[in-house]
């Protein structure tokens, strides 16, 4: 027991060759708020995924509240008693749920019952200012409003150590100063609850009780805010951060170059007039109006959500503007003007290069679709500018937030544009690299005299510019120089300026200042499995395919239109075959010879040949599929007993056809025979002492639909319901809600059990739709046990959504899931399962892959329940192995999902 | 114009870097083209091959046994002798397609000239060997018992020679193999470039491509050349090695011909994937439409069963898929060696509707864009 939050000691971590945490020792108080501070790709998120087991350890040993993270008992434990809110706005929450939604989700994840989580929820949601919204969507909340959201879902467990990774970057000021009073609030109700915190804003840590600052890999200094100033001998802690850098990583520290503007001439570089854009009813640019002149720097402030990336996406081109006008060099800005886009960089606000492309194959198509006259001189002189030639062979998904950037200013600057528009280019970027890149933006716009625009959520970055603009619910509240803005409310700083402001705006005005009553903590014992948890997932699931209205009906539909499709168009009754006839006789006898071909329902007679030419011309162009040839002389040898050949050409480009038209060919022939000897002895006996009696089971019409509606509903029922689940898993890889699987008390059964409980239950809706389009359109009804048959599909639509729930598991990309599902399920489920060929006549490795795979098993059951009038009693052991393979998939897909990352 | 193709060009470089940092979606290409068209074409014969029969000899004379007997490999397993009372039970469990059941007395009836009749037992769920192999066994029966008892057997008045064209033994294994490598074509390409589509919108790449000089028109044609390349060599090469080689099929016509027309297929077919991706807002709808619109371009474009056999609305709806196309101008290229004369009507239908599917998607292009965000 040594008492502290979090313990390391002798951790290290890697990442393949990169070195994430070199032997770090660190004791993180208890009941403090602790702050981690220090450059991009330092170790700090790594510390904390580790802290809140969602990243294995490695190296060392780590105790969290006092237990060792390493024995996955202890994390389940301590997983109900942590709480873990991962980098990037919102990025554990479900966007598609309403904010209460997401809170109900949580608050089942920790076993609480339907009253608890109400009360709850109230509460958070009330002391949060979020109670207006509670029926929002999270993915339509603005930044502020979802990190918000994010805090609640943290601490609605009482948690006894909340870690936040950067929970602030990306958020205006106003939402950031909410944010730390309400942590301040939650803090005091539970004063024994630890915080820890990393940020990149030095100001905010000033707030912070205990702070390590860490620089690659290691941690550089330990203590309150104050004893890190003192032992760095400066006055703010942004100054003493860079003080305990070693010397080396120092380069370029020194004030701002401070360079005259030159004066500009000729028109301004952007000017918009009456800009506005409008989404449906929503207004999110509502007629903004600015000048800026070339040369300048103007910084474009304001609210999350408020409009700032819309008005910069109108003015690259990329949005048409609903109403007023940009221009851009004195010119109408038109989508397709290819030569004002060479005169104009623009960085998103995502990270939007080729993540697997590395950096020099980036910059190298930059230049080259840019059309640069010496693409290779350009792409080493940018490396070398932004400091990126060591990491040139490197792909952009394995480098730092702050190298990434570089490498999209980089990328942006490549065509030596006159404007460049970046939106929020140092968001998540530390304060150091911040500063080498308006080193930069100086740089270029006072000697290049490149006219930059630019939107921040940095005061310092702000002070900056040649002049700002304030903007927030799609309208410019004010603009002018920095000092200009300050002066006019009597304001040393514009931090106040802008809140001010956004207040007078009317933001923030919902918060909602209730009084948090302290409750007891509840510390039940965590179950092994928790049918709550599974429930949660499967709720939350259940919830998302409901919200997305056009997949459910495709899962539902779909199917539908492919039991018609199929039921008609996958026919192996041959009819109307194309034939003709060369009739080198014509007499009496070879007219009667061809007439038995006609007004068969099998053959549809073209028009005659001509010659062996023709004969051979009509088949290759496949206009004939049948050609009978009747030699010269056929009656008169027919009359003299003299047995005349009769050639029958058959195109054999299609096999089954040719088989069934032979088939035909010899019947028609036969009866021709027999009329023949009617004709001619007037009685007809048989050429041979026996009769053949065939009798056609099951189908005694032998009509393809019937055999085909229930290999078909087999069919569908492994390929809709795998392809909708198969992005089950992987999708919340790609979104980073997987966290809330990997930090919460949640087994890898419940999980998975909770994503496929509404996909099959979906699939068995889907199935009962099949059954009845099938008696109604079809008139196929089924013979034998309806209870079997459902019995036999509910195990079936198990073990195909068991199926993608696999696939989902083992592969990182939602392409790769498609891309694996399709690929994998639509081969043996066509060809192996008995939908063309039957089972039983598979040779090689095609039956072993057949058997392998559940459709063939349940094709036994869906044919012999419909045509076969089976039951329980013979079906019972398809059925069986069906579930068998189900357990198989579902212990697959467990061993594919890591509860812990690398 | 050639800054336009450069750009095309160097657009397209970067879709094959992008594939190649994908080791999972290469490995799967691979495999499309080699492990499982061999497996498909070797084991799932259309024809009658290797069907179960089984034999209830109520008989037991000479001349059964000999019927029995004529029940040879490789059309059929060595048929099984089941009593009368496992009949029902065996068909029902799919054990066997087919039951022979040689009445007692049947040799005697046959000498006696009574005309004694065997019935026939067929599992009719098995549609693709039930009638053809029904066929199959009337006939062997009938000359068994011709070749045992020649006398009591007639001459027929007309000898019927059948040939058949193009494929003279009717291997299925021919057909099976080459239309595998085309349904394969089909899947890859819709997946492929409707995926990396939607991928690059939901990372932003294709946003940032549009405020340089880049015109989505070329972000198309781009993505078309490269993952259409990728495409048709894997399947020429699967073609000439996997078909050709190790599965012995003899192509009959032109491969020269038959890649040139593939490409115009490519064309078209991955224009259908960038148009599903535009009109899908996320993977999740892009997967389920993706789905049925293979399987329905796989198993109704003419490859699997015949298209005549279809209902004549549907036969129409088909001309709209390009897979239709390109299926009837493979069988005609492949086995009956037709050339450009013959088939050019079809290279026609497939670049209109090619064309169509690009204009629909460079239509969309832009709104889709806008709506997913």
């Amino acid at each position: 027991m040594t008492g502290a939050a979090i313990a390391l000691a002798g951790v290290t971590h890697r990442y393949g060759r990169t070195l994430a945490l070199d032997n770090v020792d660190l004791v993180v108080p208890p009941g403090c708020m602790a702050g981690l501070i220090g450059p991009d790709g330092v170790g700090k998120s790594t510390l904390l995924s580790l802290a809140a087991g969602v990243t294995r350890l490695q190296g060392g040993t780590l105790a969290v509240l006092d237990g060792d993270m390493a024995q996955a008992g202890w994390r389940r434990e301590a997983g109900a008693r942590i709480a873990y809110m991962p980098q990037g706005l919102g990025r554990n929450l479900y966007p598609t749920l309403s904010v209460r939604e997401n809170l109900d989700f949580f608050g089942r994840l920790f076993g609480q019952g339907g009253t608890e989580r109400a009360e709850r929820i109230a509460e958070l949601i009330a002391a949060t200012g979020l109670a207006p919204f509670a029926d929002r969507p999270a993915g339509k909340l603005s930044g502020g409003m979802k990190q918000k959201l994010g805090i609640c879902a943290a601490l609605i467990h009482d948690p006894d150590l909340v870690i936040l990774d950067e929970p602030t970057t990306g958020v205006d000021p106003l939402s950031r100063r909410q944010f730390w009073e309400l942590m301040d609030r939650l803090r005091a109700r539970r004063p024994s609850m630890s915080v820890i915190v990393a940020t990149a804003y030095m100001e905010e840590a000033e707030r912070f009780d205990w702070l390590a600052a860490m620089n690659a890999g290691r941690v550089l200094a330990t203590g309150s805010p104050d004893a890190i100033r003192q032992q760095a001998g400066e006055e703010t802690l942004e100054r003493a951060f860079v003080a305990l850098l070693p010397e080396a990583e120092r380069a370029g520290d020194g004030p701002m170059p401070d360079l005259p503007r030159r004066p500009s001439e000729g028109p301004p570089a952007i000017e918009a007039t009456g800009l506005t854009r409008r989404f449906g009813d929503f207004v999110a640019v509502d007629h903004v109006n600015f000048r800026i002149e070339k040369g300048e720097i103007f910084g474009f402030l304001g609210s999350n959500g408020c409009g700032k990336s819309t008005t910069m996406k109108m003015l690259t081109g990329l949005l048409p503007a609903s109403e007023g006008e940009a221009k851009l060099f004195g010119a109408p800005l038109a989508g397709d003007d290819m030569g004002t886009r060479k005169r104009v960089g623009y960085m998103s606000q995502a990270f939007s290069l080729y993540a697997e492309l590395t950096v020099r194959q980036n910059l190298d198509l930059h230049a080259r679709l840019f059309e640069i006259d010496d693409v290779a001189g350009r792409v080493a002189e940018m490396m070398a500018r932004f400091d990126l030639a060591e990491v040139s062979e490197a792909r952009p998904e394995s480098l730092p937030l702050g190298i990434r950037q570089r490498l999209q200013l980089a990328a942006s600057l490549i065509h030596r544009p006159e404007i460049l528009i970046l939106d929020e280019p140092t968001s998540g970027v530390d304060p150091v690299a911040r500063d080498g890149f308006w080193r930069q933006l100086i740089t270029l716009s006072r000697q290049d005299g490149v006219t930059i625009f630019l939107s921040t959520h940095f005061m310092n970055e702000a002070e900056r510019c040649d002049r700002i603009s304030l903007m927030h619910a799609g309208r410019v509240l004010a603009i002018g120089t920095p000092a200009e803005l300050k002066q006019a409310r009597g304001m040393d700083s514009l931090e106040p300026v802008f809140i001010a402001v956004l207040e007078e705006a009317g933001m923030g005005r919902d918060e909602g200042a209730v009084e948090l009553a302290d409750r007891p903590t509840h510390v039940g014992r965590v179950r092994r499995f928790d049918p709550g948890r599974l429930w949660a997932y499967a709720w939350r699931e259940a919830l998302e395919l409901v919200r997305d209205r056009a997949r459910l009906a495709f899962a539902l539909l779909g199917p539908i239109l492919l039991l018609l499709a199929f039921g008609y168009g996958i026919s192996f009754d041959v009819e109307d075959l194309p034939y003709a006839a060369f009739d080198q006789d014509q007499t009496v006898q070879s007219r009667q010879f061809l007439e038995s071909f006609e007004g068969s329902r099998y053959f549809d007679r073209q028009a005659p040949i001509g010659s062996a030419d023709e004969l051979d011309r009509r088949l290759a162009t496949g206009e004939l599929k049948l050609a009978i040839e009747v030699p010269p002389e056929f009656g008169r040898d027919l009359m003299r007993e003299r047995v005349p050949e009769v050639g029958v050409w058959v195109d054999g480009a299609m096999p089954f056809r040719a088989e069934t038209t032979r088939g035909y060919v010899q019947g028609i022939a036969q009866s021709y025979l027999a009329d023949a000897q009617m004709r001619t002895q007037g009685v007809s006996t048989s050429l041979y002492p026996i009769s053949i009696e065939p009798r056609y089971r099951y189908n005694q019409a032998f009509k393809s639909v019937n055999a085909m509606v229930p290999s078909v509903i087999m069919l569908m029922l492994v390929l809709i319901p795998a392809i909708t689940t198969a992005l089950g898993v992987v999708k919340e890889k790609e979104s980073g809600s997987i966290s809330n699987f990997q930090s919460t008390p949640v087994t890898r059964l419940e999980f998975l059990l909770g994503k496929q409980l509404p996909y099959v239950a979906i699939a068995f809706a889907s199935f009962v739709t099949l059954v009845i389009t099938a008696y109604l359109v079809f008139g196929v009804p089924v013979k034998g046990s309806m209870l079997t048959l459902a019995f036999g599909s509910l195990v079936y639509v198990c073990a195909t959504t068991g199926f993608g729930l696999f696939v989902s598991s083992f592969v990182q990309s939602q392409v790769a899931a498609v891309f694996a599902t399709a690929i994998i399920a639509i081969i043996p489920a066509v060809n192996f399962s008995g939908l063309l060929v039957p089972v039983s006549s598979l040779t090689g490795a095609g039956r072993y892959i057949g058997l392998a795979f559940p459709a063939s098993w349940y094709q036994q059951v869906s044919v012999g329940a419909f045509t076969k009038a089976l039951g329980f009693a013979e079906l019972w052991r398809d059925i069986a192995v069906t579930g068998l393979l189900a357990l198989v998939f579902i212990g697959a897909a467990m061993l594919a999902l890591r509860k812990q990352g690398a | 114009m050639l800054a336009r193709l450069m750009r095309i060009w160097r657009l397209g470089i970067k879709e094959l870097y992008s594939l190649k940092a994908d080791p999972v979606l290469v490995a799967l290409i691979v495999y499309t083209f080699t492990i499982a068209v061999y497996t498909v074409a070797s084991g799932a014969k259309f024809e009658v091959e290797n069907a179960a029969v089984a034999v209830v000899d109520e008989d037991q004379t000479a001349l059964s046994r000999r019927m029995r007997d004529a029940l040879l490999k490789p059309f059929f397993k060595e048929p099984v002798l089941i009593g009368a009372s496992e009949m029902d039970r065996a068909i029902d469990e799919g054990r066997y397609v087919f039951v022979v059941q040689i009445p007692p007395k049947f040799e005697h009836d046959v000498i006696a000239g009574r005309d004694p009749v065997i019935q026939l037992d067929i599992d009719a769920t098995a549609m693709s060997q039930a009638g053809n192999g029904a066929s199959y066994i009337q006939n062997i029966l009938l000359q068994e018992v011709a070749a045992a008892y020649p006398s009591s057997t007639g001459t027929a008045p007309v000898s019927v020679v059948i040939h058949a064209k193009f494929n003279p033994n009717l291997k299925s294994e021919w057909f099976n193999a080459v239309m595998q490598v085309i349904n394969n074509v089909t899947m890859l390409a819709v997946i492929l470039s409707g995926a990396a589509l939607i991928r690059e919108r939901e990372h932003g790449t294709i946003e940032h491509l549009l405020v340089m000089p880049v015109t989505p028109t070329e972000i198309m044609l781009a993505k078309i050349w490269a993952n259409g390349l990728v495409i048709v060599v894997a399947a020429t090469l699967s073609l000439v090695v996997v078909v050709e080689r190790l599965l012995g099929v003899p192509v009959a016509g032109s491969v020269p011909l038959f890649v040139g027309a593939m490409v115009i297929y490519q064309f078209s077919v991955t224009a259908l994937g960038i148009l599903i991706a535009t009109v899908s807002s996320s993977m999740g709808q892009f997967g389920l439409i993706v789905m049925p619109v293979i399987i329905m371009m796989n198993l109704l474009s003419g490859s699997t069963t015949p298209m005549e056999s279809m209902p004549e609305g549907l036969q129409y709806a088909m001309q709209l898929s390009p897979s239709t196309h390109f299926v009837a101008l493979s069988q005609a290229i492949l086995y009956r060696g037709a050339g450009l004369s013959i088939i050019w009507p079809q290279l026609l239908a497939l670049a209109g509707i090619g064309l169509a599917f690009f204009a629909l998607a460079r239509l969309r292009f832009r709104k889709a864009l806008q709506a997913a965000q």
